[in-house]
């Protein structure tokens, strides 16, 4: 059985990718905090739930994700519609990003933090407000950032020019944003890009820039998740100062 | 046993409707735009439920082992009794350097973390794919962590000092720069994507933890502004070693190349 032998090398792995995190959290109860484990039943049966779900999630990767991804950014090559693509590629991003439960716990703090330093009324209401309008901003920055990520592929822009003007851009709101609302801004940028949008976004990006002549994947077929990082650091410090 | 059931039911529902959407998106266009069958369309299906059930699995694991474990730990070691057992608090004054235990312990947690961080693992996979097994999947790991690993080092230091977060972020962005006009060109698209990834389900929570703990029990600290900033630091610094690997890797490489034809 070939499939299965893979699958327990594929187990192996898994396990070896965790190993570290068991041996750091091992090494500070014992060593330094000189504590025993507390429900050590517990504790391995949710470390094999991990194993088991990682082993799972990378089968799953190569068999879905990836080739859906690479697929359906050849099928709009070959169809050669660029606003359909486009449409697409914001759809990807909004659509991944506006159900994100990290992001809806990133909002709320920033909602509690808006209402604490006084630029909204400390009513559920109006934190709940705050809390959706950052919601969607940031979900569109998303959404327009694989679009300008996508058009980048597609015209061959170098993407350091893109980058270093999305951080300046960064920079600059740094100074016009409310102090409170930075800390959470430059957090939201790590938020967004989910497990799975990130193998879905990458084999759309590295699909694209194969399919296209004149494109190399490796430099032209990455970068997409570092337009979906910048952009919402951007967005939420303009929100911040706006609202 | 009872409420293992329940947990796993309500991660496979909160995977479940983080997938939806996208199959949504996936769909339509399929249907509508494309209007192509999907090829191995049995295997894509099979794939699909693979990824749902094992990050269901995954994040119930996380939050019934590793998780409360975690945070239990990034409390204790920020607590003032375990940080100034033996030694005698000077006036109530903040010193960083009694503080070692925390950087060490943000620095392997971060480097751990980022290690099992499967969308890490997603990027890597596909980045040896497409550079024909130059870029091997560990070595960009590797590289990866360890930016983690200094990154949330630093901003634990910060937390500590009190000193502005701005200033931390924006010398790291000159380094960016900088690395990038040096930098071999193959490597900055990796690299810039490898700052966004290492931030997701693994590290997020417990380096969270870490942020808030210490700005809660650390005298001065306010939890709201100085609480966040941590996974900024996780996201930078990654992309300053990715391309310092491939800078290293480069020079060697011309090294070895001048000694064989002098």
């Amino acid at each position: 059985m070939k499939t299965s032998s893979g699958l327990l090398r594929a187990f192996m792995e898994s396990t070896r990718d965790l190993l570290p995190i068991v041996i750091v959290v091992a090494f500070f109860q014992i060593a330094v905090l000189q504590q025993p484990f507390p429900e050590l039943l517990d504790l391995l049966t949710g470390l094999f739930l991990v194993i088991l779900g990682l082993t799972l999630f990378v089968q799953g990767l190569e068999m879905g994700l990836f080739p859906i991804g690479e697929s359906m950014a050849y099928a709009f090559a070959r169809k050669g519609s660029v606003s359909w693509l486009l449409a697409f590629a914001f759809l990807l991003g909004f659509g991944t990003t506006v159900a994100e439960p990290a992001l809806i716990a990133v909002t709320k703090k920033a909602a509690q933090v808006a209402a604490e330093g006084g630029f909204i009324h400390h009513s559920e209401v109006a934190r709940e407000g705050y809390a959706d309008g950052l919601r969607y901003t940031v979900a569109f920055s998303v959404g327009l950032a694989i679009v300008i990520g996508v058009l980048r592929i597609l015209r061959g822009w170098p993407l350091h020019y893109l980058i270093i003007g999305g951080y300046c851009g960064v920079v600059i709101m740094t100074l016009f944003a409310p102090p409170e609302i930075v800390g959470i801004a430059y957090d939201s940028g790590g938020v967004t890009t989910s497990t799975i949008t990130v193998p879905l976004v990458t084999a759309l990006g590295v699909g694209l820039a194969s399919s296209i002549k004149g494109r190399n994947p490796m430099v032209d077929g990455f970068g997409l998740i570092a337009f979906a990082s910048l952009m919402p650091m951007i967005f939420v410090m303009i929100y911040g100062a706006v609202i | 046993m009872h409420e293992l059931g329940r947990y796993l039911f309500d991660s496979f529902l909160g995977t479940l409707t983080d997938v939806l959407p996208i199959v949504l998106v996936i769909l339509c266009f399929q249907l509508l735009v494309i209007r192509r069958r999907i090829p191995n369309l049995r295997r894509t299906v099979l794939g699909f439920v693979y990824v749902i059930i094992g990050l269901s699995l995954f994040l119930v694991g996380l939050e019934e082992a590793l998780f409360p474990l975690g945070e239990a730990m990034a409390k204790q070691l920020t607590d003032p009794a375990f940080i100034y057992a033996g030694i005698e608090a000077i006036g109530g004054a903040v010193r960083w350097q009694d503080y070692y235990w925390i950087y060490m312990f943000a620095a392997a947690i971060g480097f751990a973390t980022t290690v099992a961080e499967p969308s890490l693992i997603a990027v890597a996979i596909k980045a040896n794919e497409v550079s024909g097994g130059v870029i091997r999947p560990w070595g960009l790991r590797a590289a990866v962590a360890l930016g983690v690993a200094f990154g949330i080092a630093l901003g634990t230091y910060r937390i500590v000092t009190g000193t502005p977060l701005q200033y931390y972020i924006i010398a790291g962005y000159v380094l960016v720069l900088v690395q990038t006009i040096f930098a071999p060109r193959m490597i900055i698209a990796l690299a810039y994507d490898s700052g966004g990834v290492t931030t997701s389900t693994v590290t997020v929570p417990l380096v969270t933890a870490l942020g808030l703990g210490l700005a809660s029990t650390i005298p001065g600290r306010s939890v709201l502004v100085d609480g966040f900033g941590l996974i900024a630091f996780a996201s930078l610094f990654p992309m300053i070693t990715v391309m310092g690997y491939a800078q290293l890797s480069e020079w060697q490489a011309r090294r070895g190349h001048k000694s064989e034809n002098p």
